[in-house]
């Protein structure tokens, strides 16, 4: 029923090739080897030393055309995609659903189609429903896709930018202890960071309710068949327990719908156990960070004093995030990265 | 209408109702069958058509309990008349017509117009069933006797359960004077909410809504309880999960009036699917992944819940294999997995799902024909048991397939307008090779072999 699947699926797993494959798509960090990852973070930090010259410009995409299909409302995502391709002076197109012939009710496939058919080289889009990124990888034969975040699945670009940040402060991420703590059901970053901090070596530890982590993922629940994730992970609601000897503690964003759904008793207890606090950072190893990923709910899942506090590498995320964005829109579109 | 005479000869004749099963000829007459056994050359007429059965098995067709037509309302994701060729293909010779058309079936008069089309753009027999309740939407009956004098064979709400479960029970009480089940799509909302596959590991990995198990069981217990408390016929539609099997072992050990299908999807395809790589086991999802052709409720599950449906179906606790055929047009599956429509066309692949359990010897060739046949035909009750026979005497309903031929799936082909299958692309072992409706050929498949009509002597 496809009308074409010739999609490049690389097997990475397994691979011990140090030169990595090259790459057409980015929908995940699951299929990404850590030598992947690792030609992804020494290019990204090429491309930051771009991002600090006086005149920030490279003419390395010069000629090509990169369009932001951005399906959900976004600032950080969709502007730091912008100025990576324009700094690496790409023609970057901005489309967003609202003003758009999505609006008048055109299907996610046809306005790919229409978007390949105007010669684009690369689509960056984020998407409400989980795999609406592999639907254009799937269908469009002649376009890169990058995954800007799709509905609870994934976000790859920000989970390198993370991993970008703390091997800038760590130096390396093997062996390292990262405490990912909230609603991990309903979020893109958790699942793509699992991969990418597994992946490198790191420690993960999640916590958070029971009610907002995915079934599999429980510990007393021993009905249901574990995924990927169970392995890579573990998991400890005591955050006070499960935060001791971190590394990085990342906080996640709290949606307050969640109390109204009846994930939680209330924010009041939400609070009480699971914000990220001085006192529960002082359990955590000396000159930990603290991450996230944006927006935050300042004095939910985070307190303030922690937010911008010394711990917090939140604002160098940001700033990671463009250079990470410049190495993979390179990536993609030209091939893997060389001295710019 | 009288029919040429037709003979299948040196066949395995396979006939659950009466436990036979053995080499021999098979000679159909005035659409009806007029002897199964070894006939002596003597025996076959002048003019008969003779079909040489060296390999094939022949059965009483098969009869589906549950399909979706989409005639009236959906034209444009299957019709009756392609359905009904679909079916044919498939080696189904009655097809049971869920109501949830537009408008739906739950009065006389669309019952009628079902009949109407049948009569005049379908080889196979069609029985609609009827609406629990008005216009489907579970908040009054509807008109039932009048839905039975009409003719349905069942009723059914299905794409949604009777959600209420007094009306539920008021459902089971009234209509248990007609004779006829009430299939329910065994469905709890608030369990499944916005869930589009089963809860599990894929889902966690793919970000999608998960529907639990308990979705399911909750509303099967349920149901039993009142089939209990009313006396009434209950039949669960398409079982899916480990713990829906014995809930129903239970029930008929009780002697409640229960029966149970279960679908060839989920006896043969896991959640595992949804990643696209045909089940194949993978780390990454991988580009392929969220392959709509694999959304149907209930969802595909895992492995175990593959395993124990199968032992339910082999020990006869689930009393018959549903093909659930769900037709879909391509745009409704070419789009996000949570936007995607629920659904898988069946019927063609039907047999070859079913065979690949008969060739891996986790159920047996007799037992997957009576879970077409008999087992079906029995829930709809006895005036229906003649339709699941090869004794002289019954209609000439048959299925001949060859149960070694390999084909590959190619939607392209398929009769039905729905080519939404997880199996395009697939090899299946076991193909149809004529179906038979009334003494008439209606299909003639791949590897028939048609003898010259014997001349006089």
């Amino acid at each position: 029923m496809s009308r074409s699947r010739t999609i490049d699926t690389p097997d990475i797993e397994g691979s011990s090739a140090s030169e990595p494959a090259s790459r057409k798509h980015v929908l995940d960090l699951d299929d990404f080897s850590q030598e992947e990852i690792s030609a992804v973070l020494d290019s990204a930090r090429s491309m930051k030393e771009v991002l600090g010259r006086d005149i920030k410009k490279v003419p390395a995409l010069r000629g090509k055309v990169v369009v932001t299909l951005f399906y959900e409302a976004s600032t950080r995502t969709r502007i730091s995609f912008e100025e990576a391709g324009k700094v690496l002076s790409a023609d970057v197109i901005n489309m967003s659903s609202s003003g758009s012939s999505a609006e008048k009710g055109e299907s996610l496939l046809n306005t790919g189609l229409t978007i390949q058919a105007m010669g684009v080289d690369t689509i960056v889009i984020r998407h409400p429903h989980s795999g609406a990124p592999y639907l254009l990888a799937q269908q469009l034969d002649k376009v890169s896709i990058i995954n800007a975040g799709d509905g609870l699945h994934a976000h790859p670009t920000q989970a390198l930018l993370d991993l970008y940040t703390v091997r800038d402060k760590l130096g390396s991420l093997e062996g390292c202890k990262i405490v990912i703590v909230g609603d991990v059901l309903h979020s893109r970053v958790a699942r793509s960071d699992i991969w990418g901090f597994a992946k490198m070596g790191a420690k993960v530890v999640l916590s958070g309710p029971n009610t907002l982590m995915p079934p599999d993922l429980i510990r007393s629940n021993n009905n249901i068949a574990r995924s990927a994730f169970a392995s890579l992970v573990e998991v400890d609601t005591n955050l006070d327990r499960a935060i001791e000897g971190a590394d990085v503690v990342m906080a996640l964003r709290l949606q307050q719908e969640r109390q109204h759904a009846g994930f939680l008793p209330s924010l009041r207890e939400y609070i009480r156990r699971w914000q990220v606090t001085d006192e529960r950072m002082a359990r955590a190893n000396p000159g930990a960070m603290v991450m996230h990923p944006g927006p935050m709910n300042e004095g939910i899942e985070i307190s303030n004093s922690i937010a911008h506090g010394g711990s917090s590498v939140i604002e160098e995320q940001v700033t990671n995030g463009v250079a990470i964005r410049m190495a993979l829109l390179y990536k993609v579109t030209i091939g893997p990265a060389q001295q710019l | 209408m009288e029919t040429e005479s037709i003979v299948i000869r040196h066949a395995r004749i396979i006939d659950p109702s009466r436990q036979l099963d053995r080499v021999g000829d098979i000679l159909l007459g005035n659409g009806e069958i007029v002897a199964a056994g070894r006939l002596g050359l003597d025996r076959i007429p002048e003019g008969a058509r003779v079909i040489d059965g060296t390999g094939l098995v022949v059965a009483p067709g098969f009869i589906d309990l549950h399909c979706h037509l989409r005639e009236p309302g959906f034209e444009y994701k299957e019709t009756i008349a392609a359905g009904a060729k679909a079916a044919a293909k498939g080696g189904f010779t009655t097809l049971c017509a869920m109501p949830n058309t537009d408008p739906p079936i739950d009065n006389a008069a669309m019952v009628e117009f079902i009949h109407q089309k049948a009569r005049k753009e379908s080889a196979v027999r069609i029985l609609p069933i009827g609406c629990v309740t008005k216009g489907r939407k579970g908040h009054e009956l509807s008109e039932m006797e009048e839905l039975a004098t009409a003719g349905v064979a069942a009723f059914s709400d299905d794409g949604d359960p009777v959600y209420d479960a007094n009306l539920m029970k008021l459902a089971l009480t009234y209509s248990s004077d007609l004779g006829l089940v009430i299939s329910n799509h065994c469905q709890e909302r608030s369990l499944s909410c916005n869930g589009v596959m089963a809860e599990g590991p894929v889902a966690t990995h793919l970000g999608l809504d998960g529907i639990p198990a308990a979705a399911e069981e909750a509303m099967i217990a349920r149901d039993i309880a009142l089939a209990e408390a009313t006396g009434g016929r209950l039949h669960v539609a398409h079982l899916s999960t480990v713990g829906s099997v014995p809930l129903v072992r239970e029930a008929k050990d009780r002697g409640l009036l229960v029966t149970a299908e279960v679908c060839p999807h989920h006896l043969t395809v896991t959640d595992q699917w949804v990643l696209g790589a045909k089940g194949a086991a993978s780390v990454a999802a991988g580009g392929l992944a969220y392959d709509t052709s694999t959304k149907v409720y209930p969802p595909l599950r895992a492995q175990s819940d593959v395993e124990a449906l199968i032992v339910g179906l082999a020990d006869g606790v689930i009393d018959c294999i549903a093909t659930d055929h769900a037709p879909h047009d391509l745009t409704s599956k070419q789009v996000t997995y949570q936007e995607a429509a629920f659904g898988i066309s069946v019927l063609e692949t039907a047999l070859g799902s079913m065979l690949q359990l008969v060739h891996s010897s986790k159920l047996s060739m007799a037992a997957m024909i009576d879970r077409l046949t008999v087992g079906p035909a029995n829930v709809l009750g006895e005036k229906y048991a003649d339709l699941a026979s090869l004794q002289p005497g019954t209609p000439a309903d048959i299925v001949i397939f060859d149960p070694d031929q390999e084909w590959t799936v190619d939607t392209s082909e398929f009769a039905s307008k729905g080519k939404n299958t997880p199996l395009e692309g697939t090899t299946l072992k076991g193909r149809v090779v004529a179906t038979i409706v009334a003494g008439n050929l209606v299909y003639e498949g791949p590897g028939l072999k048609i003898q010259e009509a014997r001349g006089r002597t």
